[in-house]
């Protein structure tokens, strides 16, 4: 199962989250919406100028911009 | 039981609080703010079976951590009023990520009952979630509720009157951290009860866990209260911190939200929530997604959002601003009947009656375009405006929110500042919002239109729709600009996090939408309305006094009774009987106005504005302003449409309409002082000096007064700046 940061995941592909690497205000806020290891995600899409990123989690929409999303690693299913 | 029983109303955002906030007091509401922040603070009254039962919204939030206002104030509220108890409001349809919050009011202990919400919209996707079994694993009352058509609000309240009827004290839930943050919790806990550190607020386990946490507000009010015990606890949390850095790589308050929601997972696991369907299903509001922020269709459909929004709110407040409009010129018609000419006259009409119209006659178009805010706020749809618009505004330091207050101050040509500060509270982010609410008012407002044509109309003629194409253009870019250069200096600092929700869509409830409005517009006529009345009639006064000196006053009387003495009788007398003038009493008429005119400009330069206006001739000839165009300028600031009425008296042709400046413009070209690169220089001063003072006012009740005189300085210095160089660089090259 091939790891990645959840930037390069491509559209309508899911994966697990292995690891939320920031701390201070930007982890927090990221944790907190429920990015946490173990959670699962799927890219619903891009905004039109490919950022920022929305995500399927729990059965919310969020969205983060990709500069955010460099500091979550994601396990993906080939 | 003398004392009032206390609910505080909290949940995440989009959670359905507000609706049920609204179904529970109804019309029995009041908003205030929340002391030193603009926070509002909404409370009400329900009546549960006759008895009184008082309710405080808390700001809705994700989490109890101290990095935004709303949290800082919701669990002061929580921990210095000590409501009796917290109902927490969580969406059925998203359980996982509300518990969170739950959670943290589980370890500060606070008695609680959970309104589960939405267990429509929830069963409509398929999930069916078992109240009473969360119930029992929780151990505190879970009740279904329907916050929008208020099923379940009763029993609802009767669990939480029940529950502030019965237990009082706070009963922290311990939750597992891991085995090396409960063992230094355990030992920091100890250290707590020993020294009663902060006792008298807080509960231990929790100081400990924000301390772990590294939460500056708890540390910051620990050193100030026992300096020698918080230096023990930061030590401790320092010392487990290097540990868990060094052993797993990871930071305590990272291990201590896996934790939480491990907790909470672990719940739901035991039989809480039921998928009936699969849960990758497309749910509609999904649907509308794909066509709604689709790379191409999105941008089309937002701009056919905003341009009908914009289009509804001006077309139909133009109605009631025209009455409202004829109203005040009737009042005014009425005092001058009633009243004798005089200072007392003057005050009336043009101090106090032009203040309050000017305070109402924005009052359509604030209800309307709140209306039309409110809806696309409710709806979600604002958070998809944000999410299309964010890459082009995060480069000028700004948030993809910031879009609406801009479109709405003028944005698109015809808006106004005045809602626009206001909708910037749809900001999360505290700089961000700061920069936008700064640099809104260089937009072309509705106001400031005629002034732009006029003087575009006097040199520009041939090109005026291409120029104020261009202007809007312009002020696009100014504002931009002026919010990198104030991010990168007075609001510096980096992007607040982005991280937010797209609600699912949802069709907003009128009784929220009109609630909602009429805060806002009350809000504005109470708070503002009394400010801009006072500098109203400031303003009435500098324009007014000091009153020409007697012997000039005299001349005047001299030179009227001369004309009237050089006309034939037959035409005086048919001059002051008024009605159809025959041509000989017409010119006679024209000549007394043309000396009422004069005396008018006279009476002008002679006040303190006009003294203001000509002692700032010293630096107003670098854009090359003279002092008529001074005194428009200030009066602007009452409102920039003034300028041209100032401007029409500074140049002694008496009431100029703005709707109708064909006199002034043929004036204004026939002065030698004017040119096309004045004109161009006025331009754009006008379009970036200091905002007129309703929207001066705003920005204080939103930001504070210090922030209010910034911007009023900043906006005139930049346009003084800019204009300069227009004019010097244009009589350099032509």
């Amino acid at each position: 199962m091939p790891r990645m940061p959840l930037r390069q995941m491509q559209k309508n592909q899911t994966g697990t989250i292995t690891a939320v690497k920031v701390a201070g205000e930007l982890g927090r806020r990221i944790r907190e919406m429920g990015l946490v290891p173990g959670t699962e995600v799927t890219i619903q899409g891009r905004a039109p100028l490919y950022d920022p990123v929305a995500l399927r989690v729990m059965g919310g929409t969020l969205t983060l911009r990709n500069n955010e999303a460099d500091h979550i690693e994601v396990e993906v299913a080939d | 039981m003398a004392q009032q029983t206390t609910i505080a109303l909290a949940g995440n955002p989009n959670a359905g609080k507000t609706t049920l906030f609204n179904a529970l007091t109804g019309s029995r509401q009041h908003v205030g703010n929340y002391p030193g922040v603009t926070v509002e603070q909404k409370e009400g009254i329900h009546l549960c079976d006759g008895l009184p039962l008082r309710i405080v919204d808390l700001p809705g939030t994700y989490s109890l951590t101290a990095y935004s206002v709303e949290e800082v104030v919701a669990r002061d509220f929580l921990v210095n009023d000590r409501p009796q108890v917290i109902v927490n409001i969580v969406d059925a349809s998203n359980l996982e990520r509300n518990l969170y919050l739950s959670c943290q009011f589980l370890e500060l202990g606070i008695p609680m009952v959970i309104a589960l919400n939405m267990i429509d919209v929830a069963k409509d996707r398929g999930i069916e979630v078992d109240a009473d079994r969360l119930s029992q694993l929780l151990g505190l009352p879970v009740i279904p509720i329907i916050a929008r058509s208020g099923q379940g609000t009763g029993q609802l309240m009767r669990a939480a009157a029940a529950m502030a009827a019965g237990q009082h004290e706070w009963r922290p839930r311990k939750l597992s951290y891991g085995d090396d943050l409960d063992a230094t919790l355990i030992g920091m806990e100890a250290e707590i009860e020993a020294a009663a550190f902060l006792a008298d607020t807080y509960p231990a386990r929790w100081v400990a866990i924000k301390y772990l946490e590294n939460d500056e507000q708890i540390m910051a009010l620990g050193r100030q209260t026992d300096p020698a015990c918080a230096a023990v606890l930061t030590d401790m949390a320092t010392t487990v911190t290097d540990h868990l850095q060094a052993t797993v790589a990871t930071y305590p308050e990272a291990m201590i939200a896996d934790h939480r929601y491990g907790y909470i997972k672990a719940i739901i696991r035991q039989g809480v929530v039921h998928h009936a369907y699969d849960t990758d299903r497309l749910y509609t509001s999904d649907r509308i997604d794909r066509v709604l922020t689709n790379r191409f269709l999105g941008p089309v459909c937002m701009m056919a959002v905003l341009l009908g929004l914009y289009h509804i709110t001006f077309t139909y407040s133009q109605l009631p601003v025209e009455w409202l409009g004829s109203f005040f010129d009737w009042l005014a018609a009425t005092v001058i009947t009633l009243v004798p000419a005089g200072p007392l006259q003057s005050l009336l009409v043009s101090g106090i009656i032009k203040g309050v119209g000017g305070v109402l006659g924005f009052v359509p178009l604030i209800l309307l375009m709140f209306m039309g805010i409110a809806f696309l706020e409710d709806s979600g749809y604002l958070a998809r405006v944000a999410f299309m618009m964010d890459r082009i505004f995060r480069i000028f330091g700004l948030h993809g929110s910031s879009v609406m207050p801009y479109i709405v101050s003028g944005g698109i040509a015809g808006g106004c500042a005045v809602p626009g500060v206001m909708a910037t509270r749809t900001l999360r982010s505290p700089k961000e919002r700061m920069a936008t609410l700064l640099t809104v008012p260089f937009m072309n407002c509705g106001a400031k239109l005629p002034v732009l044509a006029l003087l575009t109309s006097i040199f520009f003629a041939a090109y005026q729709a291409q120029i104020l194409l261009l202007l809007t253009l312009l002020a696009w870019g100014m504002a931009l600009i002026a919010a990198k250069f104030l991010r990168l200096t007075v609001l510096r600092g980096e992007a607040t996090p982005f991280v937010m929700e797209l609600p699912p869509y949802r069709l907003p409830t009128f009784k929220g939408l009109m609630i909602h409005t009429w805060e806002k517009t009350w809000q504005y006529i109470r708070k503002a309305g009394t400010v801009i009345l006072g500098i109203s009639v400031l303003l009435w006064a500098a324009m007014t006094f000091p009153g020409l000196p007697d012997s000039t006053t005299a001349q005047f009387a001299a030179q009227r009774q001369a004309v009237l003495a050089a006309a034939p009788p037959a035409a005086v007398a048919e001059y002051q009987a008024g009605g159809t003038l025959s041509p000989t009493a017409r010119e006679l008429a024209t000549r007394l106005t043309a000396i009422d005119n004069l005396k008018s400009e006279e009476a002008l330069r002679y006040s303190l504005a006009g003294r203001f206006g000509t002692a700032m001739e010293t630096v107003s000839w670098l854009p090359g302003f003279d002092w008529r165009t001074n005194i428009a300028l200030v009066g602007g600031f009452a409102a920039k449409e003034i300028i041209i009425s100032t401007l029409g008296t500074a140049y002694s042709l008496g009431k100029v309409n703005p709707e109708e400046t064909g006199s002034l413009a043929k004036t204004l070209a026939a002065e030698p002082h004017w040119s096309p690169v004045m004109a161009l220089a006025l331009t754009v001063f006008i379009m970036f000096y200091s905002p007129c003072f309703a929207t001066v006012v705003c920005i204080a009740r939103e930001a504070s007064w210090r922030w209010a005189l910034f911007s009023m300085a900043f906006n005139t210095t930049l346009a003084f700046l800019f204009a300069t160089l227009v004019y010097q660089m244009g009589t350099l090259l032509l």
